[in-house]
């Protein structure tokens, strides 16, 4: 799963705004596959960390309820133009994927 | 020859118990998310939800928090939900959708430079009360949106 997210950061007046897209099936566990009468297995990020140099700036827990291949935006101040930002994730089957970017 | 399959078959289940010791130990994500709150996102209803997730059902309404979604969303699958927060301090977000099986959507920790602000996409099963929760200090603030669906997201 390399590769999964796509994630820009912009920084203008001391303010970056970082939107992300991750594809990801976030499958619930609720679908029915027709073929086997048996539901998909749940499959979806559980957990999605962003940090800045080193610093957390947002850390989140997902439930099944986040929709396929998830879109984040999010604000945070204290960074500027060519910092390097890191977000990873980690699902409930064990996988895990991260990414690093500059902020422009 | 029987004798040394008797010793392959002793070592490799030595290995194998051993396989499974080291597998438990090196299983990273499970360590990781030990911090996940199992309970609270499989809580079934938005009450014990919310209890397991922020340690309390008494929240107070506030008008600091704007929460922007769709009035009408055709598709439950995708609703973009945006929460905005004016309230110092915030510590967290949490979006729950009270119809769905479980309410309990995300939680977002921000950093303590990180603005009272997240914009996600979510998944709705039928027309429901969206709310978004701001933890700050020891006390809940929540503001809600009723979204109507007409195509659920959730099952077939």
């Amino acid at each position: 799963m390399a590769n999964s997210i796509k994630v820009r950061a912009k920084e203008s007046d001391g303010s970056t705004v970082v939107k992300a897209l991750i594809s990801h099936p976030m499958e619930t566990g609720q679908r029915k596959n027709s073929k086997t009468g048996k539901n998909f297995p749940a499959h979806f990020i559980q957990e999605l960390t962003c940090s800045v140099n080193g610093a957390d700036v947002l850390v989140a827990d997902w439930g099944t309820a986040i929709s396929k291949n998830p879109y984040l935006s999010f604000k945070f101040s204290g960074a500027k133009a060519g910092d390097t930002l890191k977000m990873s994730w980690v699902d409930n089957q064990g996988e895990s994927d991260s990414v690093e970017a500059k902020i422009k | 020859m029987n004798n040394k399959r008797r010793s392959f078959i002793k070592s490799s289940a030595a290995a194998g118990a051993f396989g499974v010791a080291v597998s438990a130990g090196l299983i990273t994500p499970r360590a990781v998310l030990a911090a996940w709150p199992k309970a609270a996102f499989e809580a079934k209803d938005l009450d014990s939800a919310l209890k397991s997730a922020l340690g309390g059902t008494t929240m107070t309404e506030s008008s600091d928090i704007t929460l922007k979604a769709p009035e009408i969303a055709e598709n439950g699958a995708v609703v973009p939900v945006t929460v905005t927060s004016t309230i110092p301090n915030a510590e967290s977000i949490t979006i729950l959708i009270s119809e769905n099986p479980t309410p309990m959507t995300a939680t977002f920790k921000l950093g303590s430079n990180t603005d009272g602000f997240v914009s996600t996409r979510v998944k709705m099963g039928k027309t429901s009360d969206v709310i978004a929760v701001v933890k700050s200090g020891d006390k809940l603030y929540s503001s809600k949106l009723l979204v109507k669906v007409t195509i659920g997201g959730c099952g077939g």
